[in-house]
């Protein structure tokens, strides 16, 4: 009704068609063998490739990974868990996991909205290495190992290794991180997730905390605990998992963080929030954290 | 190169019929599925996964089409919306319950919004409204406040799909869009969904810098050098004048910019191209050099002694200043028993619509026709035939994805026009989210001062106001604002001793121009934050100290401006009070166990007003509506008041159909094109209820005139329309009109109608005196909102409205304008500040959510406006001027924290409440 329909036909040859070339092969052999040129892009849900992507700016090669067998979905052995790669969020929401995952099951909830949940992956919240990477403190907290697989070999990495800086990560021309492994836990252990953003969905974290606690006698036996967006990767904060062993659970609700515990934290000012706000916010961030995980217990 | 890579055909299921494509490398899905395989229900608002319209179903699951690779797609089945409804249950359910909740306003979010309704739909029987929050949290959507969203997703699950308006009268009709089906079936043609796949695409190439010199290399070359570039515009191609702008006097902003760049984001050329080979265009190639220069970044830099001049010809960076004053303010305050004062400053706001700009343009005989989204038909063409030089130019709106303001402006018109014609061409332009946020104009910054002085009972006695607004590099409607300011800063309010100043001042910032509310909304926040702590000083109750001061019937404006009738602020607050006693108590319970259990949460209550002056101040705004009856017997509506949600198409023809005293449905409705339909002016100053409405009813009244003179009937005789055929009923005499038998005129038409209307105004004198405004809107908010007073972060949980609105001539849509004023305010208050450089995306700048936006519930006030048709009042600006400063009180009467700096980010929000309890 408004706005009449026009339609003209024209020639719709461009006249040069682009070279392109994409790879999506379902073996890992297959992927690695075609892995041999530093202007591959290797593509997992997109949801961090395609944001920034600028016209002209298209890497020359993708290689899809989001087909390979061996990187996809959660499986379980005496070593552990293993999450392939390239399986999405969504697919770790809905895969059946013992309570030490719930904290990493809460944080998968937060990321982007459903869509994005949907295609992004968790090897691709690892590689884009951002400092609010919303997978990173659960995984920290899991004591989360990474397997980067090359044609020659495989080798494993402390994720704590493995994220070097803002979008830098251990990983050379050639290789590619196919699995995070998480080793056993002890079925009684508990684990929560809080992000605090300045709006309901698709929301990019002011700062995360992320805790894995194990009680015996109503006392923590062992706990660990990890900060994201407040440093250029998350980090555990040691010195306090080291104090909460042996406290009560009754006084978890009622600890007091210390800046002393926050020091290995270096926030910024961005326009999420100041770096005096996040260090603030962090502390009241982790005493809910553990209340969380004490009241599960 | 390895032998496995290949540019393969890639074939999937796409609503259940194979198709195969030959992608480029990588190439988002949304391109292929709109530009390969005419899938334009598909919509991309930010080719970021941050705004959810392109969602798509790939094996069941939604996805944003704009983050996957069309290689992804292969051996797949994908679902769009057209697909959906043909054969989904769910989704032929939420085509009605969309249309009978008006969940559809400018239409451009509803595909995101359907298609994840229909996979929750598919896997959840009776969603819960938390499911129904998780499941569309994905998708922005500008114009509803999501609340009714929600609402027909409920109705869908519960099969609820009926909707009674049928015998409806067309005043007072609760009625669906008239323009609804084709939002909610994803046929509606936005800008980009109107030129051909083949066309041309033209970029434009953008300063990447605030303010910097440029120099351009060998653009032929560049040409000849390039496949599938066809040709580069500059300011060399402009025929006319390379200036527009918007206030007579105030034109200033150039197509491309000659020499020096004023703003980041501004053009100083474009290329034209086959769309494939634009795709792959690498701006980096373009032949310019910058050279960067020291910017004025904001009103420090503009206001320092010595200051570079963004423009010679404004001294200071001064671009123009604003005085309303009455009575003696100073004497008043020296003997005000109470005096608060503030400064306050606000943010640029961008109006984030969820299209970014597009449009396509052609030659058809030697003319220029445009087709773009706008709020302001005419106004392009004026400005494009000073551009080009030419009167030859048709403008043809299409529908508008979101306006609210910045789509008065001209964008992307003057580069499809130059383009076209330079080509010879058709051509098509889209553009990108971050160059729609860098170029287009933004809500003003703003840094007010304000005294307030109340006299021992609680009565105004002083008001001082000083407010000045950063106007970035351009004028653009930066004049109104400084305008309108001084008229409303009072609120609706009686106070006899008053001085507003304003002024706004050039930056090398983005040019700020038209918002809902114009200036009146920063202005507010002043004005209403300071009246609650006024009031406490008094000692006396927030919503007591409003009703006290609140303007009546007969008392003078600070324009000295009377109105006899229709001033319904009273009532607004009175229509209040009985959910303000309420929430007052709930609170003071909810907080009194949350210091018991030690929970950091507290609740409080805020109130606000607001009043806006409908239509220009103190100038004409004409609006001309034109009516035909055809031989077969149908009435035509020329209705030229642009529909950019807000339901103008269906607002202006239930007017004239009430004039005419024929259903709605029986008019056959033709919209904003220049070469057909009279100027309504533009869609803004929430004026075309009233002023586009009382062209309409003339319209009306005069169309049923002529038909009754045909059959020399009375006065009292009553039309019937039904599928062309028009019978008058005189007392018991029925006689029948022959349409058929008449002699059309030129343009087909056997009977007309042509009507003009024009608010009455005059100027206003050198302390602002005089008549701005025929009539103004009124309306009370009262906001609840959760404050977590150890993290700072603010949840609003309920929201109650009042609106005064002279007479609802359709309350769906009163409701529509209500919800989505109030999200935009929430998201004014907490989260939104567009920072040049920093914010240029829906990520890093935040809008609500539909988690964001509780419930609202609306009461309309009806006190009949004198002049407005059937006592009808604008309503578009006046939804969102109360509720950010009814939040902002609320967040101090919760946790005590005064804000002055806009928006009550979670930092700024901790960092006031430690400063109550540092003292």
């Amino acid at each position: 009704m408004i706005g009449q329909t026009i339609r003209v036909c024209a020639d719709w040859k461009a006249k040069d068609a682009s070279i392109v070339s994409y790879h999506a092969p379902d073996s890992l052999e297959d992927a690695l063998a075609a892995l041999t040129s530093a202007d591959t892009r290797l593509l997992g849900g997109g949801t961090d490739i395609f944001p920034p992507a600028l016209p002209g700016k298209a890497p020359t090669k993708i290689l899809d990974v989001t087909n390979i067998r061996e990187m996809r979905g959660v499986s379980e052995s005496a070593a552990g868990w293993r999450i392939g790669a390239a399986t999405s969020w969504s697919e770790l929401i809905n895969h059946p996991l013992p309570p030490a995952f719930d904290g990493l099951k809460a944080a998968a909830r937060t990321i982007g909205s459903v869509q994005i949940q949907n295609t992004a992956t968790i090897g691709g919240n690892l590689c884009n290495a951002s400092p609010a990477a919303d997978g990173v403190p659960s995984l920290l907290a899991l004591e989360a190992k990474v397997e980067i697989t090359s044609a020659a070999a495989s080798r494993w990495v402390a994720l704590e290794k493995f994220l070097i800086g803002p979008r830098r990560v251990d990983l050379k021309l050639g290789e590619i991180l196919t699995a995070v492994i998480i080793p056993p836990h002890p079925g009684k252990m508990r684990s929560s997730f809080l992000k605090l953003g300045s709006r309901k969905y698709l929301v990019i974290s002011i700062a995360m905390v992320a805790t894995l606690v194990e009680f015996t006698d109503s006392r923590v036996r062992r706990a660990r605990l990890a900060v994201g967006a407040c440093s250029p990767t998350a980090l555990r904060l040691r010195r306090l998992e080291n104090e909460l062993r042996g406290m009560h659970i009754e006084q978890l609700s009622e600890l007091v963080v210390s800046d002393d515990h926050l020091r290995p934290l270096s926030p910024i000012n961005d326009v999420r929030g100041s770096a005096e706000y996040r260090l603030c916010s962090v502390k009241e961030l982790i005493r809910r954290a553990l209340a969380e995980v004490a009241e599960i217990e | 190169m390895n032998e496995v890579w290949v540019q393969p055909r890639v074939e999937f299921t796409l609503n259940g019929e194979r198709v195969s494509i030959r992608p480029a490398n990588g190439e988002r899905l949304s391109i292929s599925l709109r530009e390969r395989l005419g899938s334009r229900d598909v919509k991309v608002g930010c080719d970021a996964g941050d705004c959810g319209a392109c969602t798509v179903l790939m094996e069941g699951s939604p996805v944003c089409a704009c983050l996957t690779a069309s290689q992804q797609a292969r051996g797949k089945t994908v679902e769009t919306l057209s697909g959906l409804i043909k054969g989904d249950p769910g989704a032929r359910a939420l085509v009605e319950t969309f249309q009978n909740h008006g969940a559809a306003q400018c239409g451009i979010c509803t595909p995101g919004m359907m298609v994840s309704s229909v996979a929750l739909l598919r896997n959840v029987d009776c969603p819960t409204e938390q499911e129904i929050q998780d499941a569309l949290g994905g998708v922005l959507c500008r114009c509803t406040g999501y609340r009714k969203i929600i609402r027909a997703v409920i109705d869908a699950a519960r099969g609820e799909t009926a909707f009674e308006e049928v015998e409806a009268p067309p005043l007072g009709g609760r009625i669906r869009r008239l323009d609804g089906f084709a939002k909610v079936t994803g046929v509606e043609e936005f800008g980009d969904d109107v030129g051909d796949a083949g066309w041309l695409a033209v970029r434009v190439i953008r300063s990447p810098f605030a303010r910097a010199g440029f120099s351009f290399g060998d653009l032929q070359a560049f040409v000849d050098g390039r496949a599938g570039i066809e040709a580069v515009l500059t300011a060399a191609d402009i025929a006319g004048e390379n200036c527009f702008g918007v206030i007579p006097g105030f034109a200033d902003q150039p197509v491309f910019a000659v020499s020096e760049t004023r703003f980041a984001g501004e053009a100083v050329a474009a290329i034209v191209g086959y769309p494939e080979s634009m795709r792959a265009f690498d701006e980096d190639c373009f032949p310019v050099i910058w050279e960067e220069r020291p910017a004025l970044a904001g009103f420090d830099d503009a206001m320092a002694d010595n200051a570079p001049q963004v423009h010679p010809d404004r001294a200071g960076n001064v671009m123009c200043e604003g005085l309303v004053q009455c009575g003696n303010a100073d004497a008043a305050l020296d003997r005000a028993a109470h005096i608060v004062e503030g400064r306050f400053e606000t943010s640029f706001v961008e109006h984030a619509y969820i299209e970014p700009e597009a449009g396509c343009a052609r030659l058809v005989n030697g003319r220029v026709e445009i087709h773009a989204g706008t709020q302001a038909p005419v106004m392009d063409l004026e400005s494009m035939q000073v551009i080009l030089g030419t009167p030859e130019i048709r403008i043809i709106p299409v529908a508008a994805g979101g306006g609210f303001g910045a789509k008065l402006d001209l964008s992307v018109q003057p580069y499809l026009a130059l383009a076209t014609l330079k080509t010879g061409k058709p051509v098509r332009i889209a553009y990108s989210r971050r160059e729609s946020m860098q170029s287009t104009t933004k809500r003003h910054p703003a840094r007010i001062t304000m005294r307030i002085g109340a006299d021992a009972e609680g009565r105004i006695c002083g008001l001082d106001y000083d407010g000045s607004f950063n106007t970035g590099a351009y004028a653009s409607w930066g004049p109104t604002v400084v305008n309108r300011v001084p008229v409303h800063a009072s609120g609706p309010y009686l106070v006899a001793d008053y001085r507003a100043k304003s002024r706004a001042i050039h930056t090398n910032c983005p040019p700020s121009g038209a918002f809902r509310g114009f200036g009146v909304p920063q202005s507010a926040i002043a004005q209403e934050c300071l009246f609650d702590e006024l009031a406490e000083r008094v000692g006396i109750d927030p919503l007591e100290f409003r009703l006290r001061n609140a303007l009546r019937n007969g008392e003078p404006t600070v324009c000295g401006q009377t109105f006899n009738q229709g001033v319904g602020i009273k009532s607004c607050f009175q229509a209040l009070q009985a959910h303000w006693d309420a929430a007052r108590s709930a609170v003071a319970g909810f907080n009194d166990s949350a210091k018991q259990s030690k929970s950091p949460l507290r609740q409080g209550v805020g109130i606000a007003s607001g009043w806006y002056g409908c239509g220009n101040t103190s100038l004409p705004n004409p609006s001309t509506i034109k009516t035909g009856v055809r031989p077969d017997g149908r009435i035509v509506l020329h209705q030229g008041a642009v529909d950019i949600g807000q339901g103008a198409n269906t607002v202006i023809a239930q007017i004239f159909a009430e004039a005419l005293g024929i259903p709605v449905a029986e008019l056959i409705l033709v919209g904003g094109d220049t070469d057909l339909t009279p100027d309504a002016g533009k869609t803004s100053a929430s004026r075309q209820t009233y002023v586009s409405g009382n062209a309409a009813r003339l319209a009306g009244e005069t169309l049923r005139r002529r038909i009754l003179r045909l059959c020399n009937a009375s006065d009292s005789a009553v039309i019937s329309s039904r599928g062309g055929i028009i019978e008058v009923s005189d007392g018991r005499t029925v006689h029948a009109v022959d349409t058929g038998r008449l002699e059309p005129d030129g343009e087909g038409y056997v009977l007309r109608a042509v009507e003009t209307y024009d608010p009455p105004t005059t100027p206003l004198d050198e302390n602002g005196q005089g008549v701005p405004y025929a009539q103004f809107g009124y309306a009370a908010q009262l906001v609840v909102a959760e404050v977590d007073i150890a993290l700072g972060t603010v949840r609003a949980l309920q929201v109650v409205a009042a609106h005064d609105v002279g007479k609802a001539i359709n309350p769906l849509l009163v409701e529509g304008q209500i919800e989505g004023g109030v999200a935009q305010g929430l998201g004014m208050a907490l989260m939104e500040e567009y920072i040049p450089g920093r914010t240029e995306n829906l990520h890093d700048y935040l809008i609500p959510t539909i988690g964001d936006v509780p419930p609202v519930q609306c009461i309309i006030i009806e006190e009949a406006d004198a002049v407005g048709p059937y006592g009808a009042k604008g309503l578009g600006e006046h939804a969102l001027i109360p509720t950010a400063p009814a939040l902002l009180n609320a967040i101090r009467d919760a946790s005590g924290a005064r804000l002055r700096r806009i928006p009550a980010t979670p930092d700024r929000v901790l960092a006031a409440i430690r400063k109550v309890a540092d003292g």
